[in-house]
């Protein structure tokens, strides 16, 4: 699906949204008529500090509007931008900021919902999608933490054995499978049908706590981080007489 | 005040452990470890990859005491697998970060590392977006987040995301705090666009002193466990929450930062618009002649 099937799928009812560069903005209306932002990283640019800063400030004169409606932000990205200029001026601020913002604005009552359509990685998936309250995709969808040539540097190991391992371990491979496995990301929508119902179906959803180290465990992609990090909840909790 | 034990142990924070680096940073003997190695929490994915394992996978967390006041802290371990965030690594800091909201405790996060464990990567990344959404949350309840950064590994990729998150950054000279390190960068762009191998641009580009001069880092302290003690006690002496007026503020000092800078080519040009006489003279400054000469850096006071 091209980025205006889906909006087009996703609001019938009507939408106002403006591009500039790779991003989008502007508001859209849901099918009970209420409304909602929408926020979007496309065409598959990397994430540098020009384009986090202007997200982060529409996100932020968001909360400051004060609407509590939800925000949908679409992700089709690269990495993070990797150029010196980038991380001269603090590359890491930037995107802290921008992930920062999107909590924010869940904290201040905004639901918030992340729709991975295209590629993300690294620094980029971090800031964007997986800042938001509950992230969803569409098939072929395809994030991953850093590419295979990256990794291979890193690694000190050959590529082609990189290559297979990754075909080998959920745990480790890029992939739409191994993140849903690992619980990042809650579903995968049916792109066959009209996503306006699901939209509105994960909306009507209640949405608390980070649920995202139990949904690993369950789906067996991320078995110990749930229950490792409750155990380290209960000892602090529990030293805390001695 | 109660009783405190002060530490005055002399220690390099470069070169120290990441126990080193506890035992000298909390009042004496006060740190009292949480799921230590003695539990054997390994990671469950280093041997598909015929790696070791360390029984408690390059993090030490628990609960001491900073001058007197109980504080929670975590010490990565940079000379693991580069301090790199695992499954079992991340889920470490989560559950700490969440427990401080619980029980309204501060935290001190000791930093070095790498970022994402590739070898266990999707976990890496996720327990890097669930360990900013605790120090959020953490934060939002008025707890400190403090990090600390000068370690070997420096604090690279989802480290320097998480660092972002903090109420407070200390740094020493060693410390470098970036998203994409040199290698990374040189292997995608080439050579032209970063030479890793070019210690001095590294440093100038990424290291301490440039951070506190931009603002990217709150305090610049000596390579000594005492230095990083003291700028943590101070650190943790106001609470700061954060809310939309600290974000919005944070914006404005981002956005300045772009205007000021945004067309150099190199920290060169910026030291020398923040004043300093003899910006080439900076990498060889001592601390006390450092903090003297960049006395009209980029402050952030609370905009983070």
């Amino acid at each position: 699906m091209t980025l205006d099937d889906i909006l087009t799928s996703l609001f019938p009812n009507g939408r106002s949204i403006e591009t500039s560069g790779a991003m989008i903005a502007g508001r859209a209306v849901l099918p009970d008529g209420g409304s909602i932002h929408v926020l979007g990283l496309t065409q598959g640019e990397p994430l540098g500090l020009d384009e986090a800063i202007v997200l982060a400030g529409r996100v932020i004169q968001i909360v400051k509007s004060g609407d509590r409606a939800p925000i949908l932000v679409l992700v089709d990205s690269a990495s993070q931008r990797m150029t010196k200029r980038d991380e001269l001026l603090g590359l890491s601020e930037y995107l802290s900021h921008l992930a920062k913002a999107l909590l924010l604005a869940e904290a201040e009552g905004h639901r918030t919902v992340g729709l991975l359509y295209g590629g993300s990685a690294a620094g980029a998936f971090i800031a964007t999608a997986l800042a938001t309250g509950t992230l969803v995709a569409l098939p072929g969808a395809h994030p991953a933490v850093m590419d295979l040539p990256s990794m291979a540097r890193v690694t000190k190991l050959p590529i082609d054995v990189l290559t297979a391992k990754a075909e080998a371990t959920p745990v480790f491979a890029p992939g739409l499978d191994n993140m849903v496995m690992s619980g990042g990301i809650h579903i995968v929508w049916d792109d066959a049908a009209p996503l306006a119902p699901q939209l509105a179906a994960l909306l009507r959803l209640p949405h608390g706590r980070d649920d995202r180290g139990r949904l690993g465990a369950e789906r067996g992609g991320r078995r110990k981080a749930a229950d490792l990090a409750e155990r380290v909840e209960h000892a602090a909790a529990s030293h805390q007489a001695a | 005040m109660t009783a405190v034990t002060a530490n005055d142990v002399s220690l390099s924070w470069y070169e120290a452990s990441a126990r080193q680096r506890i035992d000298a940073l909390v009042d004496a003997g006060s740190f009292c470890e949480f799921i230590g190695p003695e539990l054997r929490e390994i990671s469950p994915h280093l041997s598909i990859f015929d790696l070791p394992a360390q029984f408690d996978d390059g993090i030490v967390i628990g609960r001491g005491r900073l001058d007197g006041a109980s504080v929670l802290v975590a010490a990565q371990e940079g000379r693991f697998m580069g301090g790199a965030f695992g499954e079992v690594h991340g889920a470490k800091l989560t559950g700490l970060l969440r427990a401080a909201r619980t029980l309204k405790q501060d935290v001190v996060i000791l930093f070095d590392s790498g970022g994402v464990r590739l070898q266990e990567a999707n976990a890496g990344e996720l327990a890097i977006a669930e360990i900013m959404r605790a120090v959020i949350e953490a934060r939002r309840a008025r707890v400190n987040v403090v990090g600390l950064i000068g370690g070997r590994a420096g604090c690279y990729g989802g480290g320097s995301l998480i660092a972002g998150t903090c109420s407070r950054l200390i740094i020493s000279e060693q410390g470098r705090l970036s998203v994409s390190g040199p290698e990374v960068i040189e292997t995608n762009k080439g050579i032209e666009e970063f030479d890793s191998r070019d210690r001095a641009l590294v440093w100038r580009t990424m290291g301490g002193k440039h951070r506190y001069l931009i603002g990217g880092a709150d305090a610049f302290v000596e390579d000594e466990a005492l230095a990083f003690r003291q700028a943590a006690i101070a650190a943790l002496g106001a609470k700061r929450g954060c809310n939309a007026a600290a974000l919005e503020a944070e914006q404005k000092r981002l956005e300045r930062r772009l205007q000021r800078f945004g067309e150099v080519e190199d920290a060169i040009e910026i030291w020398q618009t923040l004043g300093i006489d003899d910006p080439t003279d900076v990498p060889a400054l001592p601390t006390g002649a450092f903090l003297r000469a960049a006395n009209d850096r980029e402050n952030a006071d609370d905009a983070r």
